[in-house]
């Protein structure tokens, strides 16, 4: 008995001619991703002087340098949190809104912007004779302008308009992904709008929140221009970053600007990681009513 | 009758019947006075009255579109009214949030919280009652096995089949005693033997429980077979009231005999009457009909007849026809035709007519129903 051919037996393992579709994405992939980081990091182990793990020593022995771990997270993290504090409330009432486009499109706005259109506007804005100094002044709330910009807080702002676009546009299609008769389920059955957000709706949102969060992170934890426009970035805005920058840049050592890109990457992985394996411990199933 | 609009967010009275902890009001007659419901300026409901009695198993009934899942969800609680009344047990309940009312609800969708095993599932109501302990083991048991799935307990409802789905929602539902359970077309997602099947379930889970249950469905033979009582809606009003018989023999209007079976509807004008029937001219023929509604000679009517009261006649009185198509049906051979003026007309014959064919049609004696007709 003749085998089948190789066509055939290729085509029962899922390999057939529609496989070769794979192969444009993959290319991009292998030019624009992975070779780059390879190179990054075969670059940060060849440092200018040193073992082979030279760069990294040098990383985590000067304060000046791995402070900026501690600097980065100290505004990821808090602007992620406060964006996903904001953008669940206000996805959950334009959940209910029948007009909801035109408030979307005024929330998403930011995403258009740019970070440095951002940060200049801010800049006037926040700063000792913008607006919102003036009209706390006006009102009496304040005798003196406080000091916004060029600081922590300038940063802190223009994190949190540019990033809460994305958290609250996947917020959004996470809750409004949730059948609304399961809400009306819990509602005939005894529970009001607390234990229904509480025992319901938070339970099922928790995967896509967890996802939000890392995305969001990551973007928050890669900030460049507004720290360096509207922060202080020789001193508590100085993140990671602006440190990749300075050694690849300014002191011309590609080598040492690869490993801190290397080190940024790891700080991410480790709490996208951690907040993955956080999910684990929820449902993840589907979040529709019918059967899957 | 009017009444003033009423928006139940807003400052909802405490005074109404609200249910206490661990309070039942199963025997409570429900009422529904001059329901009505606008969105915007279509209205959704246009006066639904209504009294049900404990225990009464009502069948709302009609196409879609016709207001019945409008108003049933008013009466749970999930819409609020633009006007009207609803009492139970003579409390008026209809400013009460849902989570107020202790009623249950089973959706078409089943709605099962998918976190949470069937047990959890069916526990819910209980839990937010304050309900716990070997009082809700018992119930959720006692939940569980009426609807046969006591096995299924710690699955969750991603890993049950439909029907094994809208069964647990059936329990979760009646779990907490409810006074008045709804359902809205529970079985429209499952596929027709399971349907069958779980129609004669909710029936004897009906009785079995003894709560009033307010069935919402577009499908006559389920409606036919599961109510006391159906109520045939159209246009957010209701047609007519009755018993299955009365619907299926006795229907009042041209709408309720169409959503009845009738299929066939032709236009025509009476030519005499004699007692309760009376002969009409309609698409070229004398035809004779029982009265459903009062006519006189000379007025336009409306001549409606089911397909298996329809029959192709060798010889003798009848519409003229030609056949459009036939199916075989197990016993018989149902078809449709077109008459001389266009008309849609389904019969019954003993054998198949083949496509294009003339044939002639002729009511079952007794078994047409007149209608008034629209005046040309």
């Amino acid at each position: 008995m003749n085998r089948p051919s190789l066509r055939l037996r290729l085509a029962a393992r899922g390999f057939d001619a529609t496989t070769l579709l794979v192969l444009p994405g993959l290319a991009v992939m292998l030019a624009l991703f992975v070779y780059p980081f390879a190179y990054g990091i075969v670059d940060s182990l060849m440092p200018r002087e040193g073992a082979w793990y030279a760069n990294y020593t040098r990383f985590f022995t000067d304060r000046f340098q791995f402070a900026t771990i501690g600097a980065t997270l100290w505004l990821a993290l808090p602007v992620t949190i406060v964006n996903m504090a904001l953008a669940l409330p206000i996805a959950f009432r334009v959940r209910l809104m029948s007009r909801q486009r035109l408030l979307t499109t005024i929330l998403v706005l930011p995403i258009t912007l740019g970070t440095v259109f951002v940060a200049d506007g801010l800049l006037t804005f926040l700063g000792p004779q913008g607006w919102f100094n003036r009209a706390l002044i006006l009102v009496g709330l304040l005798d003196a302008p406080v000091k916004l910009t060029n600081n922590y807080w300038g940063v802190f702002a223009s994190l949190l308009i540019t990033g809460f676009p994305f958290a609250f546009l996947l917020t959004l299609s996470y809750v409004t992904g949730i059948d609304p008769a399961i809400e009306q389920a819990a509602a005939t059955l005894g529970a009001g709008p607390r234990q229904r957000f509480f025992r319901v709706f938070l339970p099922l949102l928790v995967p896509g929140l967890a996802v939000t969060f890392c995305l969001a992170f990551v973007q928050a934890f890669a900030v460049f221009p507004s720290a360096v426009l509207l922060g202080a970035p020789a001193g508590p805005t100085r993140v990671i970053s602006i440190a990749a920058y300075q050694a690849a840049f300014e002191q011309y050592d590609h080598s040492m600007g690869s490993a801190i890109a290397i080190i940024m990457g790891l700080v991410e992985l480790v709490v996208v990681v951690a907040v993955l394996g956080l999910r684990t411990l929820f449902y993840r199933g589907p979040a529709g009513g019918t059967k899957g | 009758m009017t009444l003033p609009v009423q928006n139940p967010r807003q400052a909802p009275s405490q005074k109404q019947g609200e249910l206490k902890k661990g309070e039942s009001r199963q025997g409570a007659r429900l009422e529904l006075d001059g329901l009505r419901r606008s969105f915007g300026a279509y209205n959704a409901l246009d006066g639904i009255d209504l009294a049900i009695e404990p225990g009464e198993f009502i069948a709302l009934l009609g196409p879609s579109g016709c207001g019945k899942s409008t108003a049933l969800n008013c009466v749970a609680g999930l819409l609020p009214l633009t006007g009207g009344e609803i009492r139970l047990g003579g409390q008026r309940i209809d400013q009460l949030e849902p989570e107020k009312r202790g009623f249950g609800m089973v959706f078409q969708s089943y709605a099962l919280f998918p976190h949470m095993t069937v047990r959890r599932n069916v526990g819910f109501g209980l839990t937010m009652q304050g309900i716990g302990g070997a009082e809700a083991d018992k119930r959720i048991n006692d939940a569980l096995n009426l609807v046969r799935l006591g096995s299924q307990a710690d699955k969750l409802p991603g890993q049950l089949s439909g029907g094994q789905q809208q069964r647990v929602a059936i329990a979760r539902a009646v779990v907490i005693r409810p006074p008045v359970v709804l359902m809205d077309e529970p079985l429209s997602n499952l596929d027709a033997k399971l349907r069958l099947e779980m129609r004669a379930e909710i029936r004897g889970i009906h009785d079995q429980i003894g709560s009033t249950t307010i069935y919402v469905t577009h499908d006559q033979d389920e409606a036919l077979s599961l109510a006391d009582r159906i109520v045939v809606m159209s246009q957010g009003r209701i047609m007519q009231i009755g018993t299955p018989e009365d619907l299926y023999q006795r229907p009042v209007h041209v709408e309720v005999a169409d959503f009845m079976g009738f299929r066939t509807r032709l236009p025509g004008r009476v030519l005499s009457v004699s007692g309760s029937e009376a002969e009409i001219e309609a698409a070229g023929a004398r035809l004779t009909g029982t009265m459903r509604q009062p006519l006189k000679p000379g007025d336009a009517a409306i001549l409606s007849v089911r397909p298996e009261d329809l029959v192709a006649v060798e010889d003798g009185d009848g519409v003229q026809v030609t056949v459009s198509s036939m199916e075989y049906r197990g016993r018989a051979f149902f078809g449709m035709a077109h008459g001389a003026d266009g008309s849609e007309l389904y019969f019954r014959a003993d054998h198949a007519l083949p496509r294009g064919a003339a044939a002639r049609l002729q009511p079952v004696a007794g078994r047409a129903l007149l209608f008034k007709g629209q005046a040309a």
